[in-house]
């Protein structure tokens, strides 16, 4: 190299070692490398999720150090050997790394794994046997917010015991049936399925709370700007500029309107243009005229203000009401009564995947959307309400999801990519930033809770007064959901004759909030579950066998007046906790009487849970089609949108066993809203319960159809073998040859189609009926130790009973708990994010993987009349107990009560202080 | 061409004295800083100039090269006394950035939350920094940095080395570093601390503009006694130059309080 030279002239590109191959790289030399892989060079298995060095997606290996590929600029790889996750397999065979990820089920989105298999490999070059502590500094730096770590920690480890199954088909605890893709780097998510031609779209957002704006003149600056394509504003929506996920209560424009931005992040206009020309633009350089308003960000200010929404004075979204019996009267009686107030943070969801997709014209004219999404029915039919189009005009095809957690149910990129194909008629793709993501998209509500619970003399509870509001942000999105799942849920799963619950979701001008796991139920168990240790103490009763006398049974009616007559769980859940319980209580003491100078305390916990799965009250039918192909394939339609936690393979056994064949036999086929009916959204814990029994029910009548047309016996064995179905009926053997049958419109030879949606009924004016078909509940049991002089808190271990009927997939049941459990640790000890403050994941923090202790899982099988082969929903449920468990610890260690989450080391602290006083 | 990257110092200082340029060093603080906008000036990649990268003893102490990364502190060979640079470089976010973040970096982000600065300045570390108009000159630490993202570095001059007094590499030193998470976290508070004979240096970051040494503290250490116990030494008062603020990680109270129980720590750390 001369003196200055300019790497990247056009004499000379940087070279370096990719892969064991020699490259030469055309971009700009300071483009990050993470760029350079995945638009030059097209390997799309190194991830970003934040360009930052918060989250180590990107990790790749450079001269076989770890760095992120995101912050190293491509000059600086000049001659050096660059490894990525596309390094580490043979011609799409996986290495013992990712064979042990897949085996230990250590992958559940995917979108972390490439940079954890590149961080655990910097690590095993040095050390073929690390210890837990080598593996946890190795990989500190790559976030999970799925696994919960323990697993990935196994995998590295390549130790640890795996969870048994207990069936062979619906209980076997197999590998995640989409998962090689996954550890392979291959799977492909919102940002990675974009034609390499496509334009790119970049959103203008309001920098301001609550701004009066005016767009300036948006075409002369695409005019003037070199690249730019075109602008889009609300002007061009030809539909409506409204969408929402619950129709009477949609309010959301995908811009906005009438030139006021209700909050900080909220889109205004749009630009569509070449990928480098819209990269190289300051946002801020638009012309867009703002003019700030004051804010509403309390809910206290909020309840003052001028309503947000015209419709909705005093700023109220809706209420949500649940009462059995006089509250009051039975407060008055009661012989012991604790009360409190507590407040919760808004939490972000933080999938390591920000919002991405792609969309085109397809050559039948019609526009299709390829989007990271939880949803893509409901997608589908905003979009096509929007566009002014009939909702066959839109086809969404859901990408791999790195995480949604109920944030990818509403909307994001997918309306803004149909406008910008609309206007432009080209390929057109998008992918928030990290800051955009937490800005733009949705929240759990923040809670402010009053909470009073009585006792009698036995200890018995008998009232239960719970008054909340939650702070549902600018728009409707999941509120109302949040309202009235809370007053159904706030007993906890406890026996409470008397009770009166109260909700409001309130405007203010922070981000939506929306759907996060447990729909507001996590907020209102830190109060109940925390006062019910309070309860305990104060009728002089073990607080595991307060619980036990008081938990819900069969045949006991709950808050809404519903029984069931099979299926409650929560006393074999609280049971399973027994022995642990007194073993931690024992250890505890003996450590803090061992200890008496130590500023540290152990302390010991419990919380529990009940979530209903499926809405509320409401309808949410699934759908499964399958059938068998003409060369013999059994093709599963399976619209469960997997966005991590396991439908994909939870569905394929389900619909296995009922058919009668082994899992691999089902090609498993996810396609598009055109040819895969809707399973509905993947939320409300809803997936293996309504989804899992219209499996079961399509497994079954397609058994029938095939055993009919063979005329055999309905206790016949089916079998494939080189394109022939085989029954065998009681020694006799008959083939069914598919090529010789005639074949319907979509394919089939045999089709099947069959629906299931849970039987409920309407709450009445009290919130007395059957909002659901089944519970799923579970209790949990944290060992801390808590540092006096610093308020910090350190996890010791968690253990979990969780009931879920039957086990579909035991090795997938145990990811969903230790998962949950990460999340409620995060909300917990220090998730809090403060709208214009906390847009990063260096402000914003979740748990690392030093950040979760051993957890151990106790699967209940409580079996459910309604779910299919028994089994419950179990997605939310594993978030609930954690939080109160771990202030449960806290206070049994200290005696300190934290009311306002998330339990800081200041708050810790104070709370500790507080006690002397 | 929106980066250059110089092979040697002289072009690097004449490149620089041109015109105006984002330095470049690991990148993991400038990449963060440009996720949703670009560059405003042209990149000037130091890292690939001979010379500059390095922990070496010198004649009168030690030197860190300005771009020796986070990594080449763990692995240099150096005396106890570097014990607590050690473990902050340990704590620098993860691997992946401290296999890319240089020393002399850390110090021209100007962060007041920057884990090298409280081990650096019980070091009495100097920073070196050069021109080509007006060569080398060399600059206390705690001078050095002036402010929240604000350095003594003029436009043209670039941080060549830093340097470690040879009386500063006695003795022993520990880090402590409180934050609400275990990897990946930006502290509350940190203490830096070092103690030899008849001298002690305690150094506090994150709980003012600019991370300082605790003056009054370290004369009262200095004439301690054997037998006396730090927890009696380490007062309250000795914290009242410190100026934390209430951010979003705590309040300003608690750093205080907790300032005086990690250097108590990091004490008892060392006397162990």
């Amino acid at each position: 190299m001369s003196m200055g030279a300019e790497l990247g002239s056009e004499s000379a590109g940087v070279q370096f070692d990719l892969n064991g191959e020699p490259v030469e790289a055309i971009s700009d030399p300071a483009t990050r490398l993470t760029s350079v892989l995945r638009d030059e060079m097209g390997l799309k298995g190194t991830k970003v999720g934040c360009d930052a060095g918060d989250c180590g997606a990107c990790t790749v290996l450079v001269d076989g150090d770890a760095v992120c590929a995101c912050m190293t600029p491509l000059a600086q790889v000049e001659d050096r050997q660059v490894t990525t996750v596309e390094g580490l397999s043979d011609k799409g065979a996986m290495n013992h790394l990712q064979r042990a990820f897949l085996d230990h089920g250590a992958a559940q989105c995917g979108i972390c794994t490439p940079g954890m298999l590149m961080a655990a490999t910097a690590l095993l070059a040095g050390e073929d046997s690390p210890t837990e502590q080598q593996v946890q500094d190795a990989l500190g730096g790559v976030l999970c917010r799925c696994t919960g770590y323990r697993r990935i920690i196994d995998a590295v480890m390549d130790a640890g015991t795996r969870i048994e199954g207990r069936g062979k088909i619906v209980g076997a605890a197999i590998p995640r049936i989409d998962g090689v893709p996954k550890v392979l780097g291959t799977d492909r998510f919102g940002d990675d399925v974009a034609s390499q031609d496509a334009l790119l779209v970049r959103v203008i957002r309001s920098p301001f709370h609550s701004a009066d704006f005016k767009l300036g003149d948006l075409d002369a600056f695409v005019d003037a700007t070199p690249g730019l394509v075109a602008a889009l504003t609300a002007a061009d929506i030809p539909g409506e500029n409204r969408f929402g996920v619950i129709a009477p209560f949609a309010d959301q424009p995908v811009f906005a309107a009438d030139g006021h931005a209700r909050f900080k992040g909220e889109a205004v206009a749009a630009l569509v243009g070449e990928r480098q020309a819209l990269l190289d633009l300051d946002l801020a350089d638009v012309p867009v005229k703002w003019t700030e308003r004051e804010p509403a960000m309390t809910l206290a200010a909020a309840s003052a203000a001028e309503p947000l929404h015209e419709s909705r004075p005093g700023n109220i979204l809706v209420e949500g009401f649940v009462a059995r019996g006089d509250v009051d009267h039975a407060l008055r009686e009661a012989v012991f009564v604790v009360q409190d107030h507590f407040t919760t943070a808004y939490v972000e969801h933080a999938y390591i995947e920000p919002e991405a997709g792609a969309a085109f014209l397809r050559d039948d004219g019609r526009i299709e959307i390829q989007a990271c999404t939880q949803a893509p029915h409901m997608d589908r039919e905003a979009v096509a309400t929007i566009m002014a189009v009939a909702e066959d005009q839109i086809v969404v095809t859901p990408t791999a999801v790195g995480g949604g957690f109920g944030s990818k149910i509403d909307v994001s990129v997918q309306p803004i990519l149909a406008l910008a194909v609309h206007r432009t008629g080209q390929a057109c793709r998008i992918c928030y930033t990290r800051p955009e993501s937490m800005r733009s998209t949705t929240k759990r509500h923040p809670a402010s809770m009053q909470v009073m619970i009585g006792a009698d003399a036995d200890g018995l509870v008998t009232c239960l007064r719970f008054d909340g509001e939650f702070d549902t942000g600018a728009y409707a999105s999941w509120g109302p959901t949040v309202a009235n799942r809370v007053p159904v849920h706030a007993s906890g799963p406890y026996l409470t004759p008397t009770y009166r619950a109260h909700t409001a979701a309130i405007h203010t001008n922070g981000p939506v909030s929306g759907a996060f796991r447990g729909f507001g139920v996590p907020q209102a168990a830190i109060a109940q579950e925390t006062l019910y240790d309070r309860l305990a103490d104060a009728c002089g009763i073990d607080r595991l066998d307060f619980r036990l006398k008081n938990a819900l049974r069969d045949g006991h009616p709950t808050v809404t007046g519903q029984t069931f007559e099979r299926g409650v769980g929560i006393q074999a859940c609280l049971t399973a906790l027994q022995d642990p319980w007194l073993r931690a209580r024992d250890e505890a003491r003996a450590w803090n009487a061992a200890h008496e100078s130590s500023p540290l305390r152990r302390g010991v916990g419990l919380g529990t849970c009940w979530y209903g799965c499926g809405n509320t009250s409401l309808p949410n039918p699934s759908t499964i089609r399958a059938g068998v192909l003409p060369d013999g394939r059994l093709r599963l339609h399976q619209g469960a949108v997997d966005i991590g936690q396991g439908s994909n393979t939870v569905i394929t056994q389900i619909f296995a066993e009922a058919l009668g064949v082994p899992t691999d036999d089902i090609e498993l086929f996810i396609g598009d809203t055109d040819v895969t009916p809707d399973a509905g959204k993947t939320s409300a814990s809803r997936q293996t319960f309504v989804s899992g029994k219209a499996a079961m029910k399509a497994g079954h009548a397609l058994r029938e159809a095939l055993l009919r047309h063979g005329n055999v016996s309905a206790g016949a064995d089916i079998s494939l073998r080189e394109g022939q179905i085989i029954l065998r009926d009681k020694g006799a053997e008959r083939s069914l040859d598919p090529g010789a049958l005639p074949v319907d419109q979509d394919g089939f030879v045999f089709q099947v189609q069959e629906t299931y949606d849970p039987p409920t009924t309407p709450l009445d004016d009290n919130g007395q009926g059957e909002p659901y078909a089944l519970y799923g509940y579970g209790a949990q049991l944290v060992e801390l130790t808590v540092d006096q002089s610093l308020g910090t808190v350190q996890l010791l271990c968690i253990t979990a009973a969780h009931d879920v009927g039957r086990a579909i997939n035991p090795q997938l049941v145990q990811g969903q708990i230790e998962g949950g459990i990460a999340q409620g640790i995060g909300m917990a000890l220090m998730e809090d994010y403060r709208p214009g403050r906390t847009e990063n994941l260096h402000d914003y923090l979740i748990p690392t993987i030093g950040d979760v202790p051993e957890i151990r899982s106790i699967i209940v099988e409580v079996p459910d009349g309604e779910g299919p082969f028994g089994a419950k929903g179990l997605g939310e449920h594993v978030l609930i107990p954690t939080a109160p468990a771990i202030l449960n610890a806290i206070r049994d260690a200290t005696g300190a009560i934290v009311r306002d989450t998330p339990a800081t080391p200041d708050r810790v602290l104070s709370a500790i202080r507080a006690v002397g006083n | 061409m929106r980066l250059t990257r110089p092979r040697d110092l002289s072009e690097a200082l004449d490149l620089l004295a041109d015109q105006t340029w984002h330095l470049l060093g690991g990148g993991t603080d400038l990449y963060p800083a440009h996720v949703e906008r670009p560059f405003a000036h042209p990149l000037l990649d130091l890292t690939g100039v001979t010379g500059l990268r390095g922990i070496r003893r010198t004649l009168d102490g030690w030197s860190i090269g300005a771009t020796s990364t986070w990594t080449d502190v763990v692995r240099a060979d150096l005396p106890p006394a570097f014990d607590a640079l050690k473990a902050a470089a340990r704590e620098v976010g993860s691997i992946q950035i401290q296999n890319a973040a240089t020393v002399a970096g850390n110090i021209c982000n100007a962060s007041p939350a920057a884990d090298g600065v409280p081990p650096l300045l019980i070091l009495d570390a100097e920073v070196e920094v050069a021109s080509s108009a007006r060569g080398s000159r060399t600059v206390a630490l705690q001078d050095f940095i002036q402010g929240n993202r604000v350095t003594d570095r003029k436009p043209d001059e670039m941080v060549t080395r830093i340097l470690i007094p040879e009386n500063a590499g006695t003795g022993r030193s520990s880090f402590v570093k409180l934050g609400s998470r275990k990897y990946l976290v930006i502290s509350i508070a940190m203490i830096a601390a070092r103690l030899a004979d008849g001298e002690a240096a305690v150094a506090a970051g994150a709980c003012s503009v600019v991370a300082r040494r605790l003056a009054r503290l370290e004369t009262v250490l200095a004439r301690r006694q054997p037998g006396d116990a730090f927890s009696d030494l380490v007062q309250p008062v000795h914290f009242d130059d410190l100026s934390p603020i209430d951010d979003v990680r705590a309040s300003a109270q608690y750093r205080i309080d907790a300032a005086r129980t990690c250097t108590i720590r990091a004490l008892e750390e060392i006397g162990s």
